[in-house]
């Protein structure tokens, strides 16, 4: 069941990045290229070194496992493999597989002679993640910085760091950040809500058109922004709450914007002595 | 590098206003407010705004969203004493506020909590009447019921925080106050009430359908903009009669990831993502301080956390 029933003359040779025809070929469903090839490298040897770690710990509870950082002491420098220097490589290997799928996205676009939008929007995936464990570390002049790779003690971390400076809530830029997560998410709910109603409406009825789309929308709110409008309005806002989400971070941790154990909470004091500097406060 | 990129709109055709669809001869007299264009909104879609069908919920909504708006400014008002200056120097901090607990769920008087309880009256009657618009415009076109049923797990969420569960905890101190820092440090203090709001296994559900419907949106209309110039944002004509960008469309996530939705199949994915996240948000809230008080402490019980936490700081 590999190939779907128009899938054969797809099928065909050309726009590879590297290495011409050398890997231009499928497996099963999966087109491998290059750029295959470096996404199961470095996704196979990440994994390994997490389970490796694992072991080390002798922790199984895969709600447990947890690969730490280095320590503060190793400052920008490689740290030695059974104190941090794990974390290094995965962190390298997490970079090397997801910067990879991305170029193989390029690939398969270039392949089907779509535009780049798939691989330019999961840049800004590969950005947010980044910006948690390079940029911001680099920024504060320490590994340590990062966060731990595990799925309970990475919610720990984010516990940690958002009370480190106060209270997260107040970061404006997170606000922003969260913001375009829910209307994402309730854009997303409205646009499949709106195709699935006219592709299946009541019983006995005709399916619907993009005519009705655009009543529905109008009578509803007054406003239908259109079947390309929409997607260019969804693609846009979800790739705003990934940018946002690393803009937000990275400014909370470098000594010149905001250093650690200074407060979300007081950077607002600029609003009400505005008012008392301009004599507009009671 | 490709020739065409679908950012944005570079030309824009206008005709005379669409006025929606009359199928049986009644809705059109209903609707409401000349329509106008914008080349702005033009850039990224339909330059056309209204008309409208208000009817009698959309008025009822409107009117009592009105409402809570300015009785919350009112709440906020008499916080500063009365003074417009106050007003706008504290206007992220101050909030029209639930009543005191020592009151439970009876009414207070008006300034103490009374006048919040009459505002949240009105927002819920308001939200409801929007609920039963986005039914009956649905069903005056004969389309499903998809919208309506996205929207009451939204309303779903809202009911839990906003009635279920200050019923359950037996006071309407549990509501959230109306105003932008304090609503935030609502949330910040029932996390820290009950033991980190991280270890609800329903929150954290809840924030995967969050970030899933943000990944899927991007990927979703990624794909339906990359496929524009063979008509990807043709769906509806795609689900009937399926045409080489649904083909294209399916067969990037195909070689991608070794699986693929339909045209249909992708719009079942991001409506149920969608809702999911409210859905499985509610529950999560629902069991807050009242089945269990401190998730964290449960989480320890079940296995999944442990004393003193997985990560305090750098070492």
């Amino acid at each position: 069941m590999a190939l779907l029933s128009f899938e054969k003359k797809y099928r065909v040779p050309g726009g590879t990045l590297i290495g011409r025809d050398l890997f231009d070929f499928w497996v099963g469903p999966f087109y491998v290229g290059f750029f295959g090839v470096s996404t199961i490298f470095f996704a196979a040897l990440g994994s390994i070194m997490i389970f490796w770690g694992a072991a080390q710990q002798g922790v199984w509870n895969p709600w447990l496992i947890s690969i730490e950082p280095p320590p503060l002491e190793y400052g920008l420098k490689m740290a030695p493999m059974n104190d941090g220097g794990l974390w290094q490589v995965i962190t390298l290997c997490a970079i090397g597989a997801f910067g990879s799928w991305m170029l193989r996205q390029v690939e398969i676009t270039r392949k089907l002679g779509m535009d780049y939008h798939i691989p330019f929007a999961f840049s800004f995936a590969i950005f947010a993640y980044v910006s948690l464990v390079v940029i911001r570390p680099v920024l504060m002049g320490a590994w340590a910085h990062g966060f731990p790779y595990g799925i309970f003690s990475h919610l720990d971390w984010v516990s940690y760091t958002g009370y480190q400076y106060g209270n997260f809530h107040y970061n404006p830029i997170h606000m922003l950040a969260i913001a375009c997560f829910f209307t994402t998410t309730m854009l997303l709910a409205l646009h499949g809500s709106l195709v699935l109603s006219a592709a299946n409406p009541e019983k006995g009825e005709e399916a619907k058109t993009p005519d009705h789309e655009d009543t529905y929308f109008r009578d509803f709110i007054g406003y239908s922004i259109g079947t390309l409008g929409i997607h260019r309005i969804g693609l846009f806002v979800a790739l705003s709450a990934g940018w946002w989400s690393g803009i937000c971070i990275i400014i909370s941790g470098p000594s010149w914007l905001m250093p650690d154990g200074e407060s979300w909470i007081e950077w607002w004091d600029w609003w009400p002595n505005f008012f008392t500097f301009a004599s507009i406060g009671g | 590098m490709a020739e065409y990129h679908n950012i944005l709109t570079q030309v824009q055709v206008r005709g005379p206003a669409e006025m929606g669809l009359d199928e049986r001869g009644i809705v059109a007299q209903e609707r409401g407010v000349e329509p106008r264009f914008s080349s702005i909104l033009g850039y990224i879609g339909n330059a056309q705004l209204g008309p409208i069908h208000l009817g009698m919920f959309g008025t009822i909504a409107l009117f009592l969203g009105t409402a809570w708006f300015f009785l919350t400014g009112v709440g906020m008002l008499q916080s500063v004493d009365w003074s417009w200056q106050a007003l706008w120097r504290d206007l992220w901090w101050i909030s029209l506020d639930p009543p005191g607990e020592e009151y439970g769920l009876g009414f207070p008087p008006i300034w103490e909590g009374g006048l919040y309880l009459i505002a949240s009256t009105c927002l819920l009657i308001a939200v409801l009447s929007w609920w039963i618009r986005s039914y009956l415009r649905a069903n005056e076109l004969g389309m499903g019921k998809h919208v309506c049923w996205a929207f009451a797990a939204a309303i779903w969420l809202f009911l839990v925080i906003g009635l279920f569960r200050p019923v359950a905890m037996g006071t309407w101190s549990e509501m959230v106050p109306y105003g932008i820092f304090p609503h935030l440090d609502w949330t910040n203090y029932l996390s820290l009430n009950h033991g980190n709001l991280f270890y609800n296994p329903f929150h954290a559900l809840s924030i995967v359908f969050l970030y899933g419907s943000a990944l899927l949106f991007a990927m979703h209309g990624a794909t339906i903009l990359a496929t524009s110039r063979m008509g990807g944002d043709r769906e509806l004509e795609q689900i009937y009669d399926r045409g080489t960008a649904s083909e294209r469309a399916a067969l990037f996530w195909r070689w991608t990831m070794g699986f693929n939705a339909s045209m249909e199949g992708i719009h079942r994915w991001a409506w149920w993502f969608a809702i999911l996240c409210p859905i499985t948000g509610g529950i999560g809230i629902l069991l807050t301080g009242t089945v269990v008080d401190d998730w964290f402490s449960w989480a320890v019980l079940h296995g999944f956390a442990v004393e003193g936490g997985l990560y305090n700081g750098p070492s």
